[in-house]
């Protein structure tokens, strides 16, 4: 009896001990980068003057600033207006898409989930090839129907296609498979039509494949390099993805900071929305 | 028996069904379906577009060297990245598995690698991995204390030598003495990480702790569909743990298993975002991938190159595809088979 609780006992406590070591793997970098965020300047080039691409100088790397300072924080969020043009930048070619992916794909997703009509089978398998896609295979293309359509160079190059991106219609569809159809036809027993269905039962239901779906859009736009890169030659409108890896040569004082600022609304959309996430993602891996 | 009028739920449903298709199906159709189309007909087409040239292009493309080279390592990224991307997922999901569900603050560690934006870690990636990095010094520390100890690297007999010391039979003594001499010859590493030959492995390691995470949901999601009555009945006729994940576990998330294998395979594409901010556009040959040429020919308007070996891609994902399938299939059949 007691060697069996030994036996348990060291077990539990060596799983801790693995999830604790490879937590330290994910938390270490981040703690250095926000060790970064209040150290003054010459401290950072003392610190890294090498990953600020300063020159060859030995990597002093420490998880705590030797002359604490909110003087990053203070020149990047007060004395930095072009930081914030392509923070707004981020913004505009971030949430709109968004939007557009809820307004424009809950519907869908819905139409393939609940209703049956000829040509679905074949209609959802080319959604997922779509969305199965690299970028590059239809880089040259959009650059062109883009230009034909005049939209080079602008927000809305990277807005309108992120709007019929077919992953989030993807995720959705398979969260609302998973609604009851007791639930649907209690609905239309109470007179409801497709529409209303849709929109005070379905939607409501299908929360946590929306939030999944809006979760994942997010992260996706906000970190979206190859089309900005590819469709915005004016840099004033380069979001955050593009600005930040040159503004160490910018100003190197408020590099970390930005990497902060950047990494903020992606980490709290998350951990707001934790719990749906596992749902939603559940929902899409589960066969019936 | 009532006929079928178009005011049955069947033929109301048919009519909403476009309603609520409509607008996705009209942009998607805008934004990927012509451009999809578009680049088909390219691949037959010659470089200004106008006369159709067969299969010349695909013949020109699959002997271009930057396309073998790129084809090549994006083969190799995949055959190596996806399934330890799948495996340490696994044994993580293992790990962190609870069945009460709730969250727990590991579970949220190990997943924020995925919503931290690649731009952002770029500069802690360097601190690391830079010539005179945290990962440089490391190793110089380690191998500083393995000549210490007169244990491994250049410093055992072969280093005691060298430094032209006499290896006596008391291991301590020799320690002290290799140790000294040691101390003035100590290797400093200064290996350039992600601009060498070990970029490779570099870009793989760091691939798998972003994407981690994200596997894990999917791993979680499967192992919680396992009933927890098959572990009990397990328990009780005597199944240690080896046993029940041999016989319960692995068995209950291999359908899980196939969605993780697609899902890894197509964000594999992504590390193009990773390489190319840590190593630029032109990287070292051992991660030059199909992004990166794509991406090059897209600055030498290259379009007919891009097309065709965009269907080469497409090709390639649509063989892969049906493999699975087939290899699906074979499963299934054969364990209809068995039972």
């Amino acid at each position: 009896m007691a060697v069996f609780r030994l036996r348990h006992f060291r077990a539990a406590h060596l799983r801790t001990l693995c999830l604790a070591v490879l937590s330290l793997l994910v938390w270490l970098p981040i703690l250095l980068m926000l060790a970064a965020c209040l150290m003054p300047e010459d401290e950072l080039l003392w610190r890294y003057l090498e990953p600020l691409g300063g020159g060859r100088d030995r990597v002093r790397a420490a998880l705590l600033p030797a002359y604490p300072s909110a003087e990053p924080l203070i020149e990047l969020l007060f004395r930095s207006p072009g930081f914030f043009v392509m923070f707004w930048n981020s913004c505009i070619q971030t949430l709109p898409a968004l939007a557009g992916q809820l307004l424009i794909g809950a519907p869908a997703a819905w139409a393939f989930a609940r209703f049956s009509f000829p040509g679905k089978k074949a209609l959802f398998f080319f959604y997922i090839l779509l969305m199965v896609l690299p970028f590059q295979v239809t880089q040259v293309s959009n650059y062109l129907v883009l230009d034909r359509l005049k939209l080079l160079d602008t927000h809305l190059a990277l807005i309108l296609p992120g709007i019929w991106s077919t992953f989030p219609v993807f995720i959705m569809t398979k969260s609302f498979e998973t609604i009851p159809t007791a639930l649907l036809e209690a609905a239309y027993l109470d007179g409801a039509g497709e529409w209303k269905t849709f929109f005070y039962v379905g939607m409501p239901s299908g929360y946590p494949g929306i939030v999944t779906a809006m979760l994942l859009g997010f992260i996706d736009l906000w970190n979206a390099l190859e089309q900005p890169v590819a469709y915005l030659k004016n840099v004033a409108l380069w979001p955050l993805s593009l600005y930040l890896p040159n503004i160490a040569q910018d100003k190197a004082s408020v590099a970390f900071a930005a990497c902060l600022v950047m990494m903020a609304p992606p980490v709290l959309f998350y951990l707001n929305g934790q719990s749906e996430l596992e749902q939603g993602i559940a929902a899409s891996g589960v066969k019936e | 028996m009532r006929k079928a009028k178009s005011s049955d739920i069947a033929g109301r449903q048919r009519r909403a069904a476009w309603f609520f298709l409509a607008p996705s199906l009209a942009g998607v159709a805008l934004f990927t379906g012509i451009p999809f189309a578009d680049v088909v007909r390219r691949s037959f087409l010659d470089p200004l577009g106008r006369e159709p040239v067969g299969l010349a292009n695909y013949a020109a493309v699959w002997s271009n060297t930057a396309f073998r080279l790129a084809f090549a390592n994006t083969a190799r990224f995949l055959a190596v990245c996806v399934p330890l991307l799948m495996l340490v997922s696994l044994v993580l999901a293992l790990l962190v598995f609870n069945r009460d569900g709730k969250g727990s603050f590991y579970k949220t560690s190990l997943v924020l690698p995925m919503v931290i934006p690649v731009a952002a870690m770029v500069l802690v990636w360097k601190i690391v991995l830079c010539p005179d990095g945290v990962l440089n010094q490391a190793l110089t520390m380690l191998d500083g204390w393995l000549g210490r100890i007169g244990a491994g690297g250049a410093y055992g007999a072969a280093g005691a030598a060298a430094a032209g010391i006499e290896p006596t039979g008391n291991l301590a003594a020799t320690a002290v003495t290799v140790g000294n001499a040691a101390a003035q010859v100590t290797q400093k590493w200064d290996t350039d990480w992600v601009n060498g030959p070990t970029a490779f492995p570099v870009l793989v390691v760091t691939y798998i702790w972003k994407n981690a995470g994200y596997d894990l949901l999917i791993w979680t999601a499967g192992l919680a569909s396992i009933s927890e009555s098959l572990y009990d009945a397990a328990r009780v006729d005597g199944a240690g743990f080896w046993q029940r994940l041999r016989y319960i576990t692995l068995p209950g998330i291999a359908g899980t298993g196939g969605l993780v294998l697609i899902l890894s395979v197509v964000n594999s594409f992504r590390v193009y975002r990773e390489a190319y901010l840590l190593a630029g556009s032109y990287p070292d040959t051992s991660i030059y991938m199909a992004p990166h040429l794509f991406s090059h020919w897209f600055l030498t308007l290259d379009v007919q190159n891009m097309c065709t070996a965009a269907m080469l891609l497409v090709g390639a994902s649509l063989l892969l595809a049906l493999a699975l399938a087939a290899v699906r299939l074979l499963a299934a059949g054969l364990r209809r088979l068995r039972s």
